[in-house]
């Protein structure tokens, strides 16, 4: 509960703060509670002010829209509208479950990925320039209209010929 | 009795299917396919069946401890689990106390994802010496595998050696190389952490046959063996010289990862006096021809051929060195087991079209495969995750085909099972072990301390 009302305060007073130590607070909380993960993206937005729309675009091509809030993680988000998008590590930066694709106007809208999301994305099939992963993804209000494409990877894996190198 | 009946010719009726499914093996790929299955099906049942008495599989055994973040998946599973539509049932081996065929009679469909659990061998000489030692065995040695606890390791010597240069190589190195005070707030094992304190290990060979281009391990695993604390990487010279001309033209993952090790490697880290430091040591382009021992048949080093990379092929030459150290692991992958006397096992894995097992009795229930057992042991969670939701989706559009579904499910399978098995673990006395394991963790100030013996988890979860 205090976590959601501090990233509420933070995202009202428009500090960037969040992304970064995002993966040593989820750890600690952690270790409280498993219940917290998600919360915030089940409120609805207050205002139109927060509402920030967004369109999923499933493995299938369908297209799923979603009127989203500022702050909402994008996994998250996509839980609670029951998108097909995994979370294995629940945003700890440590899967790959979670990969999606972003369209060229919106992924400089994004702050740049960090080391720790490109060493994992680099594990990702079918990566692509435009790859990143859902839950590193936090809305803002210039990211209205943002379509995230989930790969077709899960789906056909080894028919798409992409076959993991044995260690 | 007459609930039974009743529900017999409920379930016989066209309007309300119930499938019953089995799955054999609660490690990732079990649940993922559990998950999907029960997504998509409204009315189904679905029994777990797992050889341990606790659920989880690599989740528990296999990811190292110092990668508590990665086990965060266990909380999704547990939803699955806790769900009315499925059940887990531990304490249950396939081939011993139940057969496919049985289950295949008692079931709509099965599906194995039983993992792959032995390890492969390299077949050379003194490979039965003292302290050559399977990576598996000391993976499931730290992380508290049953069959694993009482593993015979001496850590006394200096060098240690790990022939494979794939992830679970540089866990072995890293759980070696790492300070004991950082190990200590993890849920590794108390018997591990108690001989790693002792460790007189000062410097870990990773040997890969061939070069930094083909490395299997990936840039996460890396960086952080890099970044490991009093822990310095030394290179070979003559392994990394030609690399920078070709890097540009990786693709992506591949460059990153050699532009990690090219950093490090101009870091040109040097050999220290001072004793609290320890050493990671690649070396690329060699082959194990045979362990050296003494007349005690203790390792004392290993004969290694050096190699040529031929395009992406390497080919041995003339040359040898000598490699001494003390302590040795295999860590060149893993195969599936044959479980069961029915099942055919082709390379390490069970053959299988789309996960579809290709059997004759079309009059049993059809068999799947998938996860390490139907893809070979490869790839990361992602890739478990991905084949196993593609099974289970081949798996529910055959269901959605069949009529007639009225078989009996675990109620036939358990008069079977307990007719040499009383101690079936359910998903509740799972839950009791896990409270006591962590209880017991909290005491020392780890997350949990596993129990590594199975007659105490069935005495725990019994209670």
């Amino acid at each position: 509960m205090f976590q959601s009302v501090l990233r509420r305060y933070l995202i009202l007073h428009k500090l960037k703060l969040f992304k970064a130590p995002v993966s040593s607070q989820i750890r600690r909380i952690h270790v409280t509670s498993n219940l917290w993960h998600g919360e915030y993206e089940w409120q609805d937005p207050k205002s139109e002010d927060e509402v920030v729309n967004i369109t999923y675009v499933d493995k299938d091509g369908n297209r799923i829209k979603v009127r989203g809030k500022v702050g909402d993680n994008v996994m998250y988000l996509a839980h609670r509208y029951e998108i097909p998008m995994e979370g294995a590590c629940e945003a700890s930066l440590a899967c790959t479950t979670c990969h999606v694709y972003v369209p060229p106007e919106y992924f400089d809208k994004l702050p740049p990925s960090e080391e720790k999301e490109d060493d994992l994305l680099d594990m990702a099939p079918f990566l692509k320039e435009n790859s990143r992963l859902g839950c590193q993804i936090t809305l803002t209000k210039d990211m209205e209209g943002l379509e995230v494409q989930l790969p077709k990877a899960t789906r056909n894996f080894y028919v798409d010929g992409h076959k993991p190198k044995p260690h | 009795m007459t609930y039974k009946l009743l529900r017999r010719v409920i379930s016989s009726s066209s309007y309300t299917k119930r499938p019953q499914i089995c799955i054999v093996g609660a490690g990732p790929a079990g649940f993922y396919a559990a998950m999907h299955l029960t997504k998509k099906l409204e009315n189904v049942n679905i029994d777990i069946l797992e050889k341990l008495p606790v659920p989880f599989g690599l989740i528990r055994y296999g990811v190292a401890p110092d990668h508590p973040e990665v086990k965060n998946v266990i909380n999704q599973f547990t939803k699955v689990a806790q769900q009315p539509s499925v059940n887990f049932y531990g304490n249950i081996t396939l081939g011993k106390d139940v057969n496919l065929q049985q289950l295949r009679q008692h079931y709509d469909a099965v599906l194995l994802t039983y993992g792959a659990e032995e390890d492969k061998t390299l077949g050379i000489e003194n490979e039965d010496a003292t302290n050559v030692i399977a990576a598996r065995n000391f993976v499931g040695w730290y992380n508290g595998l049953p069959c694993d606890k009482d593993l015979k390791i001496d850590l006394s010597g200096r060098t240690a050696a790990i022939l494979g240069q794939g992830n679970v190589a540089l866990d072995v190195a890293r759980i070696l190389l790492t300070p004991i005070d950082d190990l200590k707030k993890t849920d590794i094992t108390e018997h591990a952490l108690s001989a790693l304190s002792e460790s007189k290990i000062k410097e870990v060979y990773l040997v890969g046959r061939r070069g930094p281009l083909q490395v299997a391990f990936t840039i996460k695993e890396l960086r952080e063996q890099l970044k490991l604390k009093n822990c310095r990487t030394i290179w070979n010279e003559n392994d990394l010289a030609d690399v920078h001309k070709v890097v540009s033209d990786l693709p992506r993952p591949r460059k990153r990862l050699t532009e990690l090790m090219l950093k490090s490697f101009n870091e040109k880290q040097t050999m220290s006096d001072d004793c609290n430091i320890k050493y990671f040591r690649p070396v690329f382009f060699r082959s194990p021809n045979k362990f050296l021992v003494d007349d005690k048949k203790q390792l004392t080093g290993i004969e290694l051929i050096c190699n040529q990379l031929v395009g992406e092929k390497c080919v041995p030459t003339e040359e040898k060195e000598i490699l001494n150290c003390d302590l040795a692991f295999r860590s060149i992958g893993y195969k599936s087991v044959q479980a069961d006397k029915d099942l055919i096992l082709n390379q390490g894995y069970v053959k299988n079209d789309k996960g579809i097992v290709e059997d004759a009795s079309s009059n049993l229930a059809k068999v799947y495969a998938a996860g390490w057992l139907g893809t070979g042991p490869v790839g990361v969670i992602l890739h478990t995750m991905g084949n196993a939701f593609q099974v289970a989706k081949v798996m529910h559009e055959d269901l959605n085909n069949i009529d007639d579904q009225n078989k009996g499910g675990f109620e036939e399978i358990k008069k079977i099972i307990n007719k040499s098995n009383s101690n079936i673990i359910d998903w509740n006395g799972w839950e009791k072990i896990d409270k006591y394991e962590k209880e017991q963790g909290k005491i020392v100030g780890k997350p949990r301390e596993k129990i590594c013996s199975v007659d105490k988890m069935i005495k725990i979860a019994k209670k």
